[in-house]
C-alpha cells in the first residue's frame, strides 16, 4: 500500500477564473493571481498562511470570524484578507504587533465560550480552532465566561437553558452543539456546495445558532441529505463522523474512486492501519469538485458486513445447501462443469456476465474469458439492461457511444434539459452542480413523468415540467423538434457545416407532418401543447443547451429511438462540440461505461468493434494467441431464453444479481434453474446466487486495483487500501478460473492488463497506469492524437463525420392498459439505496428507506380505497406483489410509481419481456398494472423467500 | 384556536395576496403574525415552499426577528427599554419593579394572559428615559405605575 502525498492544502476562498493577472507585495514578497483572488489566498499561494476560521476554498469568502485581519498600506484599518480582493500594487503586512494582538483578543473571546476538553474530543489533532489558538499565540483567557453554551448545568447545579445536547438522530454524524463556533461554514456548505439548504443559523447575537431545518427538526427529520458537506466544512468537532469518534483520526489516505453510480467521485479513504476510519471527497477529483453523497459518502459498511460471504462455496444443486470449500477445490469443481457442459453440449453452451460494477480491467478479462477461453462470445453484461440504447443510439448519429461533455461542462450551460432521469436522487452529486448553476440563472426543463425533486425545491424551479405518459417519450422529442423546424429556430449554419444536409431535409420533412405537432400529441403523451412549444422555443433560442438523460429515456421499447431524437435536437440547436452543450447520458453503475468500453457486449470486442470486422479479429487474435468466433454471441435475455429451452446451461456471472434487476423475475429464474453450473463471483449471496452451484467470493473496491470509466468517459483510479478479505481480488479470481480451465494467463497486477487494453484498442492506446499517476485521471480517446485525453468530444466534427439525423417514427408499445391493468407503472431509485440495494441495504442508510413504496396519485388510490401507508397488492400480466402504497401527487393520475431496492418486493415480477427494438434493452419503464388493497405479501413473495432461505443454508464446517 | 386546515388555508390566502410582490417574505411573515398573532410552525414549511425557499431557511429569518412569535402573546404586550441611555435614568430599577407586580420574568405572560413582559434594546425615545411601549404606544419617563397603565 502506497502513502499519497496530497495537495489539498486549504486557500481559504476559490480559485478566480480571472485570465487578468494582478501583482502585489504580501509580507514583501510579490504574488502574482488572477484578478478577483482574495488576499488570503493569494497569501496562501506564496505559502503565507493567515490565520482563518470561518473560510475554507470550498466556499465563498464571508468575513465573519475576523481572525484574517490584515493591514494593507495607504487603507485605513485592519480588513478581513478573505473578503478583499487584490489589487495591483498593494502591499499588504498579515503579521505585525497590531495584528497580533487583534487577533489573540478574537480568538480569547472564542475559547471563552468553548469546552477546553481538547484531550478526549473527537477533533483532537484535527481541529482548526486547536490550530489556531496555537498560532496566535492564545496562552490566556481574560475572561471569566457566565453565560456559556457548553456547560450543561451552571455551577449551582442549574441547567443551562443555553447548552443543547448533541443530536445523534443522523447514523452517520452526530452534531454537538456545545462545540460550535457559529462560523456558518456548515450552512454555507449545505447551501453553496450541495444546494439541499437544509442548514440555517436560528436566532441572532449571543443565541445564533445552526438549526437543521425548522424549530421540531434534527438532523434527520430536516431536508438532510447526509452528503457530508457541513460535516467536510466543519472547522471543529461540532459536526464529526460517528466512526471519527468511534475509532479516531485516520494516519493515512489513499485516492481512489467512489463504486456507486455513472458521476465517479473521488475519494480520500482515510485509513488507520488496514481499518477505514472514512472516506472524504477528494477536492482534486475532477468528476466531483470535493463534493460526495450519503453513499460514497458513508455507506461502505457493506465491505465488511456479516452476510459478506469469504471462502468459494460449491454444491451439485441448487437444493442442496452450500459446502465451503478451498479455492483450488472451487475452481477445479467449476471448471470441471464448464468442461463437461461444453463437451456435451457444445461451444456455445456457456457465457458470462461482465459487471458495470467491476472495475475496467475485470470486465476485460471476463469478455476475454468467453472470447478466448470458451471460444465463444457469450457475453453480456447489465449495461444491456440499463445504456445499451445509449451506445446504439448515439453511435448512429455522432459516431461514439458516450456522453460528449464532462461535469465541468455544466458550468457554461444556460438551458438544461433532464429527460428521464431523477440527478438529486441517482446521481446526486452531479444534481448538486447542476442546482448551483441554475442558481445562478440557468432554464430548466424537466421532462418526467413524475414531479421529480429538481421541479420544485429551493432555489431551484425548472422552467417547463412536461409530465408525460411512460412510453410516449419518442412523441415529445419528436414533437419538441417539429416546434424546432417549423418554428424556424434550427441552427442552419450548424446543420449544413456539420450534419448531412439530404439526411436533415429528410428528417425536416417528417418532424413537420401535423401528426408530429405538439398539438397532435398531445392526447398521446398528456403533455400540454403550448408548454412543451414553449420548452421547444427556450431550448433553441436559450443559449447553451445540453441535455441529461438516464434510464427513464432508455428503458423503453423505444428506447433507442428517444436517444436518436436526442441527438436529432442537439444538431439541430447546433448544441454539440463546445462547453456547456452536448448530449450526456447518466449513467447508472460506477463502470457502466467502462463494461461497454471493455468489449461487454456480444457483438463487440474492445472499444466497440464489430467480431464480423476480420482486421479487428485478428489484432485480438494476434495477442491472445487463439481464434476467436466471428459471430455474436448471446444477450442476456437470449441466454435465458436458450436455457429455458435447453442449449445453453453455464453462466458466470460477475457481480450482477440479474434475478433481481433484469426484467421478468419469474422467467429469468426458470432460466438460472434450467442452467446445469451458475457460477455467481459476488460479495454476497444475492439472489441470482439462490440458483447457482458455484459461489465464487468477491472483493471490494476497497480491495483491489483497476479503473473505473464513469459517464464522461473519464477513467479514475481505483486503489487498494487493504487486503481482499476474500483472499483474492476479482481479476486475480477470474485468471484463476481461467487457468483451471487451461488457459495460460499470467497477470500480476491490474496495469498490465491495462497495457494489453491499450495495445489492442484505439481510444485507449495513450492510457497507462503511469499517466493516470500523473494526470489524476483521463478521458478517453486518449491516443497520439490527444495524448491528454478528450474532455469535450465532437469539437471540429463528429467522429462519425457528418452528425446523421435519423427518423424517429413514434411507436406505441405494446404494453398498454386496458380494463385488467390501467395504470402505467414506471420505476426508479432514491438517493439513499443504489440499485438492488446488495450495498446499501447492508448500511445504516436504510433509516431513510427500509422498504419500497407504491407512489399512487389520490385519485387512482380513493377509487381503490387505498389509504396512505396500506398495504396494496401490484399485479400485471406477468406477475404480482405487494407492497405499501404511498399517496402523493407527484405522479400524475394513471401512473404509479416504485423502486426496485429491495428483494421482499421483487418489483421485476411485475416487469414484462418486453424491450428495445434495437438492442434488447428491457422496458422497466413502461408496464399495465393493476392495484388493488391487500392483506399483506403475495403467495409468490412467500414462495420466494421460503425458497431462497432454503437455497442459502451453509453446511456447518466439520 | 383555529384547526389545521383553517390554518393552512388562511396562509393561502395571505400568500396569494402577496404573490406579486418582490422579497415577499417578511411583508408575509407580518401578515402571518397579524392573522395569527404568532407565526405557527405549519406555517413554515407552507411558506418555504411557496417561495421556493428551504423550511430551515424560512425558520433562520423567523427566528432572527425577535418580534416574530412562536406562541400568541398575552393581550396587552409591554416592553421596557434596557439600553444604555435608559439604563442611566433607572430602568433596571423600574424593570424589577414591574416583573415584582406582575409576578413574571422578561418573555413571559402572566397566568391570567393579561400582560407579556419583554425587553428592547432602545425605542429611539433616548431623551425621555426610562422609556417603555404599551401596545405599541410609546411611553416617556416611565415608573412602576407602567402597570396600572397597562391594565387600563
Amino acid at each position: 500500500m502506497k502513502d499519497f502525498i496530497i495537495p489539498d492544502r486549504d486557500f481559504g476562498t476559490p480559485a478566480a477564473k480571472s485570465k487578468q493577472m494582478v501583482t502585489l507585495t504580501i509580507d514583501g514578497f510579490d504574488v502574482t493571481v488572477p484578478e478577483g483572488t482574495s488576499i488570503m489566498r493569494a497569501a496562501a499561494e506564496a505559502g503565507i498562511q493567515v490565520p482563518k476560521l470561518c473560510a475554507t476554498d470550498s466556499l465563498e469568502a464571508f468575513g465573519s470570524c475576523r481572525l484574517c485581519l490584515v493591514e494593507i498600506e495607504g487603507r485605513n484599518g485592519t480588513p478581513a484578507s478573505c473578503t478583499t480582493p487584490v489589487a495591483p500594487g498593494l502591499k499588504v503586512h498579515t503579521q505585525n504587533a497590531k495584528l497580533k494582538q487583534l487577533r489573540r483578543g478574537v480568538m480569547e473571546l472564542y475559547i471563552s465560550d468553548h469546552p477546553l476538553d481538547c484531550l478526549t474530543c473527537a477533533a483532537n489533532g484535527d481541529c482548526e480552532l486547536q490550530d489556531m489558538a496555537g498560532a496566535v499565540g492564545l496562552r490566556d483567557v481574560r475572561y471569566e465566561a457566565v453565560e456559556t453554551h457548553f456547560r450543561a448545568k451552571n455551577t449551582s447545579g442549574e441547567a443551562n437553558p443555553q447548552w443543547l445536547p448533541k443530536d445523534d438522530s443522523n447514523p452517520y454524524f452526530a452534531y454537538d452543539p456545545a462545540k460550535c463556533i457559529v462560523c456558518s461554514r456548515c450552512v454555507r456548505a449545505c447551501e453553496e456546495v450541495q444546494g439541499t439548504f437544509a442548514l440555517t443559523i436560528e436566532g441572532r447575537g449571543f443565541d445564533s445558532r445552526v438549526s437543521f431545518g425548522a424549530k421540531t427538526d434534527d438532523a434527520l427529520a430536516s431536508d438532510c441529505v447526509s452528503c457530508g458537506a457541513c460535516v467536510q466544512a466543519c472547522p471543529t468537532a461540532t459536526l464529526t463522523e460517528k466512526s471519527i469518534i468511534e475509532i479516531g483520526t485516520p494516519s493515512h489516505s489513499v485516492i481512489t474512486t467512489c463504486a456507486y453510480c455513472g458521476v465517479g467521485c473521488s475519494f480520500k479513504a482515510e485509513m488507520r492501519g488496514d481499518e477505514l476510519v472514512r472516506m472524504t471527497p477528494y477536492k482534486h477529483g475532477k468528476a466531483n469538485r470535493g463534493h460526495s453523497c450519503v453513499k460514497g459518502r458513508f455507506a461502505y459498511g457493506y465491505a465488511s458486513h456479516k452476510d459478506r460471504i469469504l471462502n468459494p462455496m460449491i454444491r451439485d444443486s441448487i437444493n442442496d445447501p452450500w459446502q465451503e470449500v478451498s479455492w483450488p477445490e472451487a475452481m477445479e469443481f467449476a471448471a470441471t462443469k464448464m468442461k463437461g457442459i461444453q463437451a456435451k453440449y457444445g461451444r456455445q453452451s456457456v457465457g458470462v456476465i461482465t459487471s458495470s460494477r467491476c472495475t475496467n480491467e475485470e470486465a476485460y478479462l471476463v469478455q476475454k474469458l468467453t472470447r478466448a477461453v470458451f471460444m465463444n462470445n457469450n457475453t453480456d453484461t447489465c449495461a444491456r439492461v440499463c445504456h445499451s440504447p445509449t451506445g446504439y443510439g448515439l453511435g448512429q448519429t455522432f459516431g461514439t457511444s458516450a456522453g460528449t461533455q464532462d461535469f465541468d461542462s455544466v458550468e457554461q450551460t444556460d438551458v438544461v434539459v433532464v429527460i428521464g432521469a431523477n440527478p438529486t436522487d441517482g446521481h446526486p452529486v452531479f444534481a448538486s452542480r447542476l442546482k448551483k448553476r441554475l442558481r445562478k440563472g440557468a432554464k430548466l426543463i424537466v421532462i418526467d413523468p413524475r414531479r421529480i425533486d429538481l421541479v420544485d425545491g429551493p432555489h431551484v424551479k425548472a422552467a417547463h415540467h412536461l409530465p408525460l405518459r411512460p412510453g410516449t417519450n419518442v412523441a415529445v422529442v419528436t414533437a419538441l423538434a417539429h416546434v424546432i423546424v417549423t418554428e424556424g429556430l434550427m441552427n442552419e449554419a450548424f446543420i449544413r457545416e456539420r450534419c448531412d444536409w439530404d439526411e436533415f431535409q429528410d428528417y425536416a420533412e417528417f418532424v413537420s407532418q401535423p401528426q408530429n405537432s405538439p398539438e397532435a400529441t398531445e392526447l398521446l403523451t398528456g403533455v400540454k401543447a403550448d408548454e412543451l412549444r414553449a420548452a421547444a422555443r427556450l431550448f433553441a433560442t436559450g443559449g447553451n443547451g445540453a441535455i441529461y438523460y438516464g434510464l427513464g429515456v432508455t428503458e423503453h421499447s423505444q428506447g433507442s429511438t428517444t436517444v436518436i431524437g436526442i441527438a436529432n435536437l442537439a444538431m439541430l440547436t447546433g448544441n454539440i462540440g463546445r462547453p456547456g452543450v452536448g448530449v450526456n447520458p447518466l449513467r447508472g453503475q460506477n463502470n457502466v461505461q467502462g463494461s461497454c468500453d471493455m468489449g461487454s457486449f456480444p457483438h463487440e470486442l474492445p472499444g466497440y468493434r464489430h467480431v464480423k470486422n476480420d482486421a479487428v479479429r485478428s489484432v485480438f487474435e494476434g495477442m491472445w494467441g487463439v481464434t476467436i468466433d466471428n459471430e455474436p454471441g448471446l444477450r442476456i435475455p437470449n441466454m435465458l431464453d436458450a436455457a429455458v429451452e435447453g442449449t445453453f446451461k453455464g453462466l458466470y456471472c460477475q457481480g450482477e444479481d440479474i434475478l433481481q434487476s433484469d426484467p421478468d423475475t419469474k422467467h429469468v429464474a426458470a432460466g438460472l434453474a434450467a442452467m446445469e453450473c451458475v457460477i455467481v463471483h459476488d460479495l454476497f449471496l444475492n439472489e441470482t446466487a439462490n440458483y447457482a452451484h458455484v459461489f465464487f467470493p468477491g472483493s471490494s473496491f476497497l480491495e483491489k486495483d483497476g479503473t473505473f470509466t464513469n459517464a464522461e468517459r473519464r477513467i479514475n483510479r481505483v486503489r487498494k487500501v487493504m487486503a481482499p478479505r476474500n483472499g483474492y481480488a476479482d481479476w486475480e479470481v477470474t485468471q484463476l478460473f481461467a487457468q483451471a480451465m487451461g488457459a495460460n494467463w499470467t497477470y500480476t497486477h491490474p496495469s498490465q492488463i491495462m497495457d494489453e487494453i491499450a495495445i489492442l484498442t484505439p481510444s485507449f492506446a495513450g492510457v497507462s497506469y503511469e499517466k493516470l499517476e500523473e494526470m489524476g485521471s483521463v478521458q478517453w480517446p486518449c491516443n497520439e492524437k490527444a495524448p491528454e485525453g478528450t474532455p469535450l468530444m465532437h469539437i471540429d466534427g463528429f467522429v462519425r463525420g457528418k452528425g446523421k439525423f435519423i427518423r424517429t417514427e413514434y411507436v406505441a408499445t405494446d404494453e398498454k392498459t386496458g380494463p385488467r391493468f390501467p395504470l402505467l407503472l414506471t420505476t426508479g431509485r432514491i438517493l439513499s439505496q443504489y440499485n438492488v440495494g446488495a450495498q446499501t441495504r447492508r448500511t445504516a442508510n436504510v433509516v431513510w428507506h427500509d422498504e419500497d413504496v407504491l407512489e399512487i396519485h389520490p385519485h387512482d388510490a380513493e377509487v381503490r380505497g387505498v389509504k396512505d401507508g396500506d398495504w396494496v397488492r401490484l399485479a400485471s400480466r406477468s406477475g404480482d406483489t405487494s407492497l405499501r402504497a404511498k399517496i402523493t401527487d407527484r405522479v400524475s393520475p394513471g401512473v404509479v410509481y416504485t423502486t426496485f431496492h429491495h428483494p421482499d418486493t421483487q418489483a421485476n415480477v411485475i416487469t414484462t419481456d418486453f424491450s428495445d427494438w434495437a438492442t434488447n434493452c428491457p422496458e422497466y419503464k413502461v408496464t399495465a398494472v393493476q392495484v388493488s388493497p391487500s392483506n399483506g405479501p403475495t403467495e409468490w413473495q412467500e414462495d420466494y423467500n421460503a425458497q431462497a432461505a432454503h437455497s442459502r443454508r451453509i453446511l456447518a464446517a466439520e | 384556536m383555529l384547526d389545521s386546515a383553517d390554518t393552512t388555508d388562511r396562509i393561502s390566502e395571505i400568500l396569494e395576496a402577496h404573490s406579486g410582490l418582490e422579497g415577499p417574505l417578511l411583508p408575509i411573515l407580518h401578515a402571518v403574525q397579524e392573522a395569527f398573532g404568532h407565526v405557527p410552525q405549519a406555517a413554515v414549511p407552507q411558506i418555504a415552499k411557496a417561495l421556493n425557499l428551504s423550511k430551515a431557511e424560512v425558520h433562520g429569518v423567523v427566528t432572527f426577528y425577535h418580534d416574530f412569535r412562536e406562541a400568541p402573546a398575552g393581550r396587552h404586550v409591554l416592553k421596557l427599554c434596557r439600553a444604555e441611555a435608559c439604563q442611566a435614568m433607572g430602568a433596571d430599577r423600574v424593570a424589577g419593579a414591574v416583573k415584582a407586580a406582575l409576578g413574571i420574568d422578561w418573555h413571559e405572560t402572566t397566568p391570567d394572559g393579561r400582560v407579556t413582559l419583554e425587553p428592547v434594546f432602545c425605542l429611539g425615545l433616548c431623551a425621555c428615559g426610562p422609556a417603555a411601549m404599551v401596545d405599541g404606544r410609546l411611553v416617556g419617563r416611565c415608573d412602576e405605575g407602567i402597570v396600572a397603565e397597562v391594565a387600563k
